[in-house]
């Protein structure tokens, strides 16, 4: 492989492109990224980077020694616009375009947005509306949460990053109030009990929060002034902010030969419908799940690149989910897989301390686990869940076996 | 020089996180007591937290390691050491830190001191 390009330079791009050189690819590496920034972190943009904890030169995710060993070419501020069908060209909105043998898709997600809001046709932009996922979006956030004034921020979408965000607006001292379509955030993926659990943390820190109802538009000429939702109130508000989810940066992939479902769909080893493309992070669906996890990025593209290099799939990328979020002083962790019908107990701590650990079982067999303030038990379980210990049985006869390999 | 804990209070694999600023963990592994800056270099989580395996700690949030001796960490996403401490044990069996001065690594004192089976011969560091 002579030249290989990443289209995406941010977290799954960056660690694919080490996982290249890692390996030992030494051939052109050309990274492309729409955003002019060189790669830096995400997660602190909603916690520590908007309460002002966290200041912009802390988010880089590289330095310039391991910039210049990667030895790669940085096209940023690039949009990538097309891949052609044998997936061996890149269009880009230069009018350019770059030939490469193997190529890493890793361009994220996107935020979706509140019909009204965008600045398509039609439809108004108004001022004082957010949504968060780059380095400029928080930016632009945090210069209306720092003016010295209390503000009535209400954040629409009450998920992870939505919580966060009403978290650090509190820690500014602003009114906030969270809208949530659903009966209860976070209700899929961390069930009933422990979804009234997280939502409670809303209230615990003088939050209100407003389930079940969507919202039917936005209220101001040029700037918002409040928010309608579909039970006919109308919140007054000076900031909105909409977490309502992402979605898979696959636009720039219409009309290439690649098969696209709510993501690029990749097999078990992140490798798509042809062999020299391969996808990680967010934007990828491997083996039909999509996580738009921290560590999912960080994990898959050392055996994406792998495959990649080897022209098939000789290792899997599917590692235990696993992801964290900071709310109001509380930090959340979750690993594993939960499903519908699982139930969920506490093995450590109580709720009402806001600090515990809980199991996720089926059929007697733990699949997940989450924690608040538990980092020490959740650590050792989520290991053994890695591992694939998750039965007693199963560690029993892990157990046997070891000791019968020592008697060897 | 600051106080943490009763060597009998620190049994082996385990950690104990000193409040000081900025906070200290000390370690007991199978062969030493080992104290390094608390917080993790990389963002914020609190090493005593963590997974130790022989010299090295796994930082609980997103799995960086560091080693118990120099500080340094030995995978992404931490890319900067930290501090390491002396750690002496008194003729009581009482542990003791002794705060490094200076940035991470700067101080370049040796880590690893003070094994825990010196203990009762009056060893320290
Ligand atoms: C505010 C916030 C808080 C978060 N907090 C947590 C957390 O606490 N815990 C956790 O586990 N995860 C968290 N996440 C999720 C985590 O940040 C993502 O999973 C991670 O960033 C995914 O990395 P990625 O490289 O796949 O995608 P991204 O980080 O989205 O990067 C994709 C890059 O590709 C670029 N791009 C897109 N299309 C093109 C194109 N056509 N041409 C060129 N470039 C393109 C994008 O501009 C972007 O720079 C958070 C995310 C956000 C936004
Ligand atoms: S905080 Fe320790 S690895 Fe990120």
């Amino acid at each position: 492989m002579r030249t290989v390009a990443v289209v995406g330079a941010s977290l799954a791009g960056l660690y694919a492109a080490r996982a290249l050189r890692a390996q030992g690819y030494d051939g052109r590496l050309v990274i492309i990224g729409d955003e002019i920034h060189r790669p830096y972190d995400r997660p602190p943009l909603s916690k520590e980077f908007l309460t002002g904890a966290m200041a912009e030169d802390q988010l880089a995710l590289s330095d310039a020694e391991e910039e210049s060993e990667l030895d790669a070419e940085w096209l940023l501020g690039v949009r990538a616009q097309g891949l052609d069908t044998r997936g061996r060209t890149i269009r880009l909105d230069s009018g350019r375009t770059v030939s490469a043998d193997g190529v890493v898709i890793a361009t994220g997600a996107t935020p979706r947005r509140l019909p009204g809001t965008t600045g398509t046709a039609g439809s108004a932009h108004l001022r004082g509306v957010h949504t968060l996922r780059t380095l400029d979006d928080a930016r632009a956030l945090r210069a209306e949460l720092t003016t010295g004034q209390p503000v009535q921020v209400v954040v629409v979408g009450g998920g992870f990053i939505g919580s966060e965000v009403a978290s650090s607006c509190v820690a500014l001292g602003h009114h906030v109030t969270v809208v949530e379509a659903a009966p209860l955030p976070l209700l899929p993926q961390l069930g009933d009990a422990m979804a009234t659990i997280c939502a409670a943390l809303h209230a615990d820190h003088g939050v209100e929060l407003v389930t079940g109802t969507g919202v039917t538009a936005l209220r101001g000429t040029d700037t918002v002034t409040g928010v309608l939702l579909d039970d006919g109130r109308l919140l007054p508000a000076d900031v909105v902010v909409v977490g309502i989810g992402a979605v898979p940066g696959t636009r720039w992939l219409k009309g290439s030969a690649l098969a696209l479902r709510d993501g690029v769909l990749c097999d078990d080893g992140g490798v798509t419908t042809l062999p020299q493309v391969v996808a990680v992070g967010d934007v990828a669906r491997v083996g039909s799940s999509r996580a738009e996890h921290w560590t999912n990025a960080t994990e898959q593209p050392a055996a994406a690149v792998r495959n990649l290099l080897a022209g098939r799939t000789v290792e899997t990328a599917r590692p235990l989910p696993y992801f964290w979020s900071d709310q109001y002083g509380v930090r959340i962790q979750f690993a594993g897989r939960r499903l519908p019908c699982c139930t969920v107990r506490i093995t450590e701590g109580s709720t009402d301390e806001r600090s515990f650990l809980a199991v996720y079982e089926r059929e007697g067999v733990t699949v997940g686990t989450l924690a608040l303030n538990r980092p020490r038990p959740f650590m050792r379980l989520r290991r053994e869940l890695a591992r694939g210990c998750r039965t007693p049985a199963a560690a029993a006869a892990a157990a046997a076996a070891a000791a019968a390999a020592a008697a060897v | 020089m600051i106080p943490v804990c009763h060597l009998d209070d620190l049994p082996e694999g385990e950690s104990v996180r000193v409040p000081t600023e900025p906070p200290i963990a000390v370690f007991r592994t199978e062969e030493a007591l080992y104290a390094i800056d608390d917080t993790c270099s990389h963002q914020d989580a609190s090493l005593s937290e963590g997974w130790l395996e022989g010299c090295l700690v796994e930082c609980p949030l997103h799995a960086a390691m560091f080693d118990l001796r120099t500080g340094q960490p030995t995978c992404l996403p931490a890319r900067r050491p930290v501090r390491t401490h002396r750690v002496s044990v008194d003729d009581s069996g009482f542990v003791h830190v002794e705060v490094a001065a200076g940035a991470a690594g700067a101080a370049g004192t040796a880590a690893a001191v003070a094994a825990a089976r010196a203990v009762g011969e009056g060893v320290s560091a």
